[in-house]
């Protein structure tokens, strides 16, 4: 596999983005200042990162309740992403969304979604419109969801749809192994998610999402077959996240510590340091440059976030609707 | 081609193919079948923006396994589609499987991403397969994203009962519905409603249900030939009257009407309200008739418990109280599924006989 350089600087800068963006928005979480629950990715860096290293603006994605990545890796700002999260008016849903809703639609981001499974019929809509459109070759949908919305109905209702109509859809199944507390060896009916594939007739991958070259590869081969017109591919991308299902979840009370060690020990951002550095691809140098840069944008994201004004009160009744002739203030 | 007698309901067509309060329908038109009405319109919003696609169960009748053609063999569901494929081919009558979350979702997927779907989901009882997807997607988008995006979605579907379809496939719970924030609802009741409205839903930027009712689909009405849209969210008189307000939608403004007529031989004036829209709805119009009638009966097929009947009732309590000479009454189904047999499944619905009786109780006659 051969990378440009600009296309190595951006793999390492957006999944060390996505790690620090997610530690330092469980710093602001416990003290206080995310209005919510946030659900961290941490871990799972190496997926968004390397199948929205393939796609541009005009690409869709859908995501999940853990879309932090997801958003990230498809270009969201951070200033805009950490007040969304901390429920301000500059943030990229006004602070209506918050952390489980994201998106920004003028980068192709369809919303971070909290019903597990329903963003995945989303992603199937955008390519559906490409292909009505004769578009396919520059807009495919990328649902990314998972292991746990593999036992959703929606889900294989979509991956039947987008089979039969041939649209340009990369269903990413991030396998990270537990659903909240209950493993995918419990609730999935098999240890082989991308075999499911076969039963659509579309090709189905298993891939180690600990490896970001590896995502790399195979999501490029799944995007070229959507943008060629040849229909939609299944990836299961194992991996595992750090953190429990949610910023105040210990997951030592459901998993091993060994498992946990063991999946650190595989760690995708120190795997690509070990890596590039083994192939003289970057110098420490240029790896501190980057985390430096990124050290100040989250310093930055944080300060503009805490600085920021909150909604004010008659945002609660905008954005319902574009027109309606009722009132929508309830009844007092 | 016909022109209605200039009597109710009182509209005419403007040159915006707006339909506005006037003398009558002066404009030229036909007497057809609802269902040739809606398939009429399909046609023209499919003509009017190349964005509009339609997308549903059997909507072009299967595919010719060797050409590939499709075959519409139904015409659609209740004929709603006939003849659509062959014009407009099948990447515009999208014939879907039978996966009512999956392409209600991916429709709304369509839809955020500048496509104009119309969804044809056979039976009303199908909405609760794909509810998440309405409520949690559709509905919720534009709101939780803080207004970056809409949802110009239009989906349609038959209800109620009458033709033994049995309790799966005869419901009418308009009100679970208009309970959602972000969703509209309408309801029309003839030829020249559901030309008006469907044309007003696929064209309004926020996702509309059309709800129509299996009693009305071969009712025949006058309906213009050119297209018009009527507002979201206004009612109508189908008849004005003195004694008592007899509030319908959908097919109950027919049993409303049909009661109205009884009355009268009886000599009690009743004045008819057609709803059109459950959400939003047209509370002037409750309120104007109630404050000079002092009397209302609100007809809804739907089962009693948080009803779009006991919604009026709420907004009448709330803002004609002072007007009521007799307690707000509501005739509706009973709170049981719909029943198979005829005997029973009559019962159920309300009939003219039902809002007469209870409008002479009410009178004390």
């Amino acid at each position: 596999m051969r990378l440009t350089r600009e296309k190595l600087h951006w793999l390492y800068e957006t999944m060390y983005r996505i790690r620090r963006f997610e530690e330092t928005m469980l710093e602001q979480t416990f003290r206080g200042n995310a209005m919510g629950v946030t659900h961290p990715s941490d871990g799972q860096e190496a997926v968004p990162t390397g199948i929205c290293a393939h796609l541009t603006e005009k690409d869709w994605i859908g995501s999940t309740h853990r879309g932090h990545g997801h958003c990230i890796a498809k270009g969201l700002d951070t200033k805009a992403m950490m007040a969304e999260i901390m429920g301000r008016y500059t943030g990229q849903c006004k602070g209506k969304g918050g952390s489980m809703h994201i998106a920004d639609f003028s980068k192709g981001m369809l919303g971070a979604n909290a019903i597990v499974g329903a963003s995945v019929p989303l992603a199937v809509g955008a390519a559906l419109t490409a292909k009505y459109r004769g578009l396919e070759n520059e807009s495919v949908g990328v649902a990314f969801f998972g292991d746990g919305a593999t036992s959703q109905g929606v889900v294989h209702e979509s991956m039947n749809l987008a089979a039969i109509w041939k649209l340009p859809v990369i269903f990413a199944c991030e396998n990270n192994q537990y659903a909240e507390a209950t493993p995918a060896w419990y609730a999935v009916s098999t240890d082989d998610i991308a075999a499911r594939a076969d039963s659509y007739g579309i090709p189905g991958v298993q891939v180690d999402g600990m490896n970001v070259f590896a995502v790399y590869e195979v999501a490029e081969e799944a995007i070229r077959r959507a943008r060629a017109g040849e229909g939609p591919t299944l990836l299961e991308l194992k991996t595992y996240r750090y953190h429990g299902h949610f910023h105040a979840d210990d997951p030592k009370k459901y998993r091993k510590s060994d498992e946990e060690e063991e999946y650190q020990e595989r760690d995708c951002i120190q795997h690509f340091e070990r890596l590039v550095s083994q192939q003289n691809a970057m110098t420490e140098a240029e790896l501190e440059a980057i985390r430096d840069s990124i050290e100040v944008e989250m310093q930055e994201a944080v300060d503009f976030a805490l600085n920021s004004p909150m909604p004010p009160i008659e945002e609660l009744y905008s954005d319902v609707y574009v027109n309606y002739s009722n009132p929508l203030v309830g009844l007092r | 081609m016909t022109t209605a007698e200039a009597t109710e309901p009182t509209s005419v067509l403007t040159d915006a193919g707006v339909l506005v309060p006037g003398p009558g329908y002066d404009v030229p038109g036909t007497v057809e079948r609802y269902r040739d009405s809606f398939n009429r319109t399909l046609r023209d919003e499919l003509n009017r923006d190349a964005d509009v696609f339609i997308m549903g169960e059997d909507i072009s009748g299967g595919f010719d396994r060797d050409t590939l053609e499709p075959l519409d063999a139904w015409g659609g569901p209740f004929a709603a589609t006939k003849g659509l494929v062959q014009d407009f081919g099948p990447d515009r009558i999208r014939d879907a499987p039978i996966s009512e979350a999956g392409f209600v979702g991916a429709a709304v997927g369509a839809a955020l991403t500048g496509l104009r779907p119309v969804v044809d989901l056979m039976y009303f009882d199908f909405v609760t397969v794909a509810y998440d997807q309405l409520l949690s997607n559709a509905a919720k988008s534009r709101y939780m994203f803080g207004g970056q995006t809409k949802v110009p979605l239009t989906l349609f579907a038959r209800s109620g009962g009458g033709t033994g379809h049995a309790a799966q496939h005869s419901e009418s719970f308009y009100s679970m519905l208009a309970h959602i924030p972000g969703l509209k609802v309408v309801v029309p009741s003839d030829p020249y409603t559901v030309r008006g409205l469907l044309a007003a839903a696929i064209r309004d930027d926020d996702p509309v249900f059309l709800v129509n009712d299996k009693k009305l689909i071969n009712e025949v009405g006058f309906a213009p030939d050119e297209s018009y849209e009527l507002p979201l969210g206004k009612g109508r008189y189908l008849k004005h009257g003195d004694d008592v307000t007899l509030i319908g939608m959908s097919y109950t403004s027919v049993v409303c009407k049909q009661a109205a007529e009884a009355l009268a031989e009886e000599g009690i004036d009743a004045e008819v309200v057609d709803m059109l829209s459950l959400s939003p709805f047209d509370e002037e119009i409750i309120v104007e008739s109630v404050k000079k009638t002092n009397r209302v009966v609100i007809v809804d097929e739907d089962t009693p418990r948080a009803s779009m009947a006991s919604e009026f009732a709420a907004i009448i309590a709330d803002k004609a109280f002072d007007y009521l000479d007799a307690p707000i009454k509501r005739v509706t189904g009973p709170h049981t599924p719909v029943p198979y047999n005829k005997g029973l499944e009559t019962a159920f619905m309300p009939q003219p006989d039902d809002v007469v009786t209870t409008v002479k109780t009410m009178l004390g006659v």
